[in-house]
């Protein structure tokens, strides 16, 4: 249950966000944020829809810009520079609700793309990292197949392979299993579980909340724009401070 | 007691099995296609009795009183149907019109090669690297026949292109023209750099706001007045480069609906794999979009093939247009329709088999998604 391995927190963050605001038009999707993740650590963010909790994790990699406050990833911090969106997003690997596999391309392709334009990796190496990653998230064998013949469950962790190709120092979930059906959800929140205890730095915004009490370090809530609570999910999940939380709580665990 | 529950289900016990047989007889087919009701039925009698007034008599005039062949025009004056031997007696003119006569072969050559390697570019087995360098020594091949001037070829001017070379090459340099630069216009309309979003969009919308006729008249006479002194480009170039402006503005609307097809997601996707705006654009969206465009694109495609038509108006001589000189002859004049209608068949053959290929094309790329 608890994290073994050997490269995990070191007390040292990866993610910084101070005093982060966000408008959408006349609308304040994000009121003062502020949320630092150590390496190594993994970060769930849960929340009714519309809190701003999608918004958050997209402007970590600047799919989002946002308007006052700073963001560092891994001492860069993220401004309008086209070379620090960069990168910052070498650093980032994301995983959206929706797959976004590329349809017109071969699994293969899918994952051997992005490091052979972006960072000139020989094709030749990267179908090996390629293969490696098929294993390690259970499809070996499906590298010449399309996305649209896979299964969710398996479209969405092709994704997850595709994500760590660029070998990033954190991993961004963007409500990986919202989008899965029931029986499938649990063979990607499988693989997501190796990988935090393989050490990875994750932020998740998933409603799953068993897989939050086993992996999470830190569980945080937010609504409205705000985050309302942050606590290790021991207290998060026994004793929540807020009224706002307990509500919730209450409402997704039945 | 608690309410008694009335659903029920039975769990089924049933292997899977084929689909019943059809059973449509060809009498009860003709009945529900052409015998519904009343209405039916009448429309049905009316159509016959067209088609029995009609069919007969076309039949007599095209194929069975038709004159063939002959040299003489007073044998199709004494013959009471078509006068298809206008299309023997004419066809050099009609097929090639002001291109040197005993030059006629570098003509032919260049139909065949063009028509020949659309023909091989609609097997996908051959879709590859050299099909590109085929193209690429086929558009050499096809400069150096025309124009001449070298291998002991006899210098033939632009002035003197015509026919069928002349309508194949303005078509061909149209679409491949146009194509990429109606992707680049699209692109430019999305474009976040508002000076350029504004060129492109005044672009597209004052092309496409003015008739094919007047931008090719534009092209041929206002062109020279605001050129300096001394400078000409050739007519044949001025047409080329209006006709591949005019497509490109339609080219770029359709690969505009069909970059507003694309999901967001694939935008980010790109993105988050650190992928550049190029990369992006030619790796992950310009393929999905040309997929999903490719019916209103060849649609474009066969638009662009009949409007090389128009440039006989401004004096190039075009397979029509060679074809109403063809027959100002007044032994023939009297059997133009026969020659027209000879073009006619030319163009939907044409035609036809881009649409056909288009819709193969379409059945392919459907598969594996």
């Amino acid at each position: 249950m608890t994290d073994t391995a050997a490269n995990a927190s070191t007390h040292e963050p990866i993610v910084e966000l101070r005093g982060v605001n966000k408008w959408f038009d006349d609308f304040h999707v994000l009121r003062d944020i502020n949320l630092t993740v150590g390496r190594g650590e993994k970060v769930v963010i849960c929340g009714p829809s519309g809190s701003g909790k999608s918004t958050v994790i997209r402007c970590i990699n600047r799919l989002e810009e946002h308007q006052e406050g700073d963001i560092l990833v891994d001492n860069v911090e993220l401004t309008g520079d086209i070379r620090r969106i960069d990168a910052v997003r070498r650093k980032v690997g994301m995983v959206f609700q929706s797959f976004n596999l590329f349809p017109h391309l071969s699994v293969m392709d899918n994952l051997t793309l992005g490091p052979t334009l972006a960072q000139g990796v020989p094709q030749q190496e990267a179908e090996q990292r390629a293969d490696e990653l098929l294993r390690r998230v259970r499809i070996p064998d499906q590298a010449r197949k399309f996305p649209g013949q896979l299964s969710g469950g398996q479209q969405q962790r092709v994704a997850i392979a595709r994500a760590l190709m660029l070998r990033p120092q954190v991993m961004l979930f963007d409500e990986p299993t919202s989008a899965l059906d029931p029986e499938m959800i649990h063979e990607v929140l499988d693989v997501m579980t190796e990988l935090a205890e393989a050490g990875m730095t994750m932020i998740c915004v998933t409603h799953e909340m068993g897989f939050a009490r086993k992996v999470a370090d830190l569980v945080v809530f937010m609504d409205a724009g705000e985050v309302v609570e942050a606590a290790p999910p021991q207290q998060f999940f026994e004793d929540p401070a807020s009224e706002r939380t307990r509500l919730f709580l209450s409402q997704i665990l039945h | 007691m608690a309410p008694i529950c009335i659903s029920s289900a039975k769990p089924t016990h049933a292997p899977p099995r084929p689909p019943p047989q059809r059973t449509d007889s060809w009498s009860h087919w003709l009945r529900r296609n052409f015998f519904q009701n009343a209405g039916s039925a009448v429309m049905t009698a009316l159509a016959l009795w067209a088609l029995f007034v009609t069919v007969p008599r076309l039949v007599r005039w095209a194929f069975v009183n038709a004159v063939w062949y002959t040299q003489d025009a007073a044998d199709c004056h004494a013959a009471a149907g078509a006068c298809w031997a206008i299309v023997p007696e004419k066809y050099r003119v009609m097929l090639f019109g002001t291109f040197p006569y005993e030059e006629h072969w570098r003509g032919v050559l260049v139909i065949a090669i063009v028509l020949g390697l659309s023909a091989l570019s609609t097997i996908r087995r051959l879709w590859s690297y050299w099909l590109c360098v085929a193209w690429l020594v086929a558009t050499a091949a096809v400069f150096t026949l025309l124009l001449g001037g070298v291998f002991g070829l006899r210098p033939i001017g632009t002035h003197e292109w015509g026919g069928l070379p002349l309508t194949l090459v303005m078509f061909v340099g149209t679409v491949v023209g146009g194509i990429p630069a109606g992707i680049l216009l699209a692109l430019g309309r999305r474009s976040k750099m508002p000076a350029i979003s504004a060129l492109c969009v005044g672009f597209i919308e004052i092309v496409r706001g003015l008739p094919l006729v007047t931008v090719l008249f534009m092209a041929s006479l206002m062109f020279p007045l605001f050129m300096p002194e001394g400078v000409t480009i050739d007519k044949f170039l001025r047409a080329q480069i209006a006709m591949t402006l005019f497509f490109a503005a339609y080219a770029a609307e359709v690969v505009r609906g069909g970059l507003q097809a694309i999901p967001r997601g694939q935008y980010e996707a790109a993105d988050t794999v650190g992928l550049n705006y190029w990369q992006k654009m030619t790796r992950i969206i310009l393929p999905q979009v040309m997929r999903i465009v490719l019916p209103s694109m060849m649609n474009e495609i066969i638009r662009a093939f009949k409007n090389t038509t128009f440039v006989g108006i401004i004096g190039l001589f075009d397979v029509l247009r060679a074809t109403s000189t063809a027959i100002q002859d007044p032994v023939w004049v009297r059997y133009s329709i026969e020659a027209y209608l000879f073009i006619f068949i030319l163009y939907f053959v044409l035609c036809f088999a881009m649409s056909k290929y288009s819709e193969r094309v379409e059945r392919d790329l459907a598969v594996g998604r």
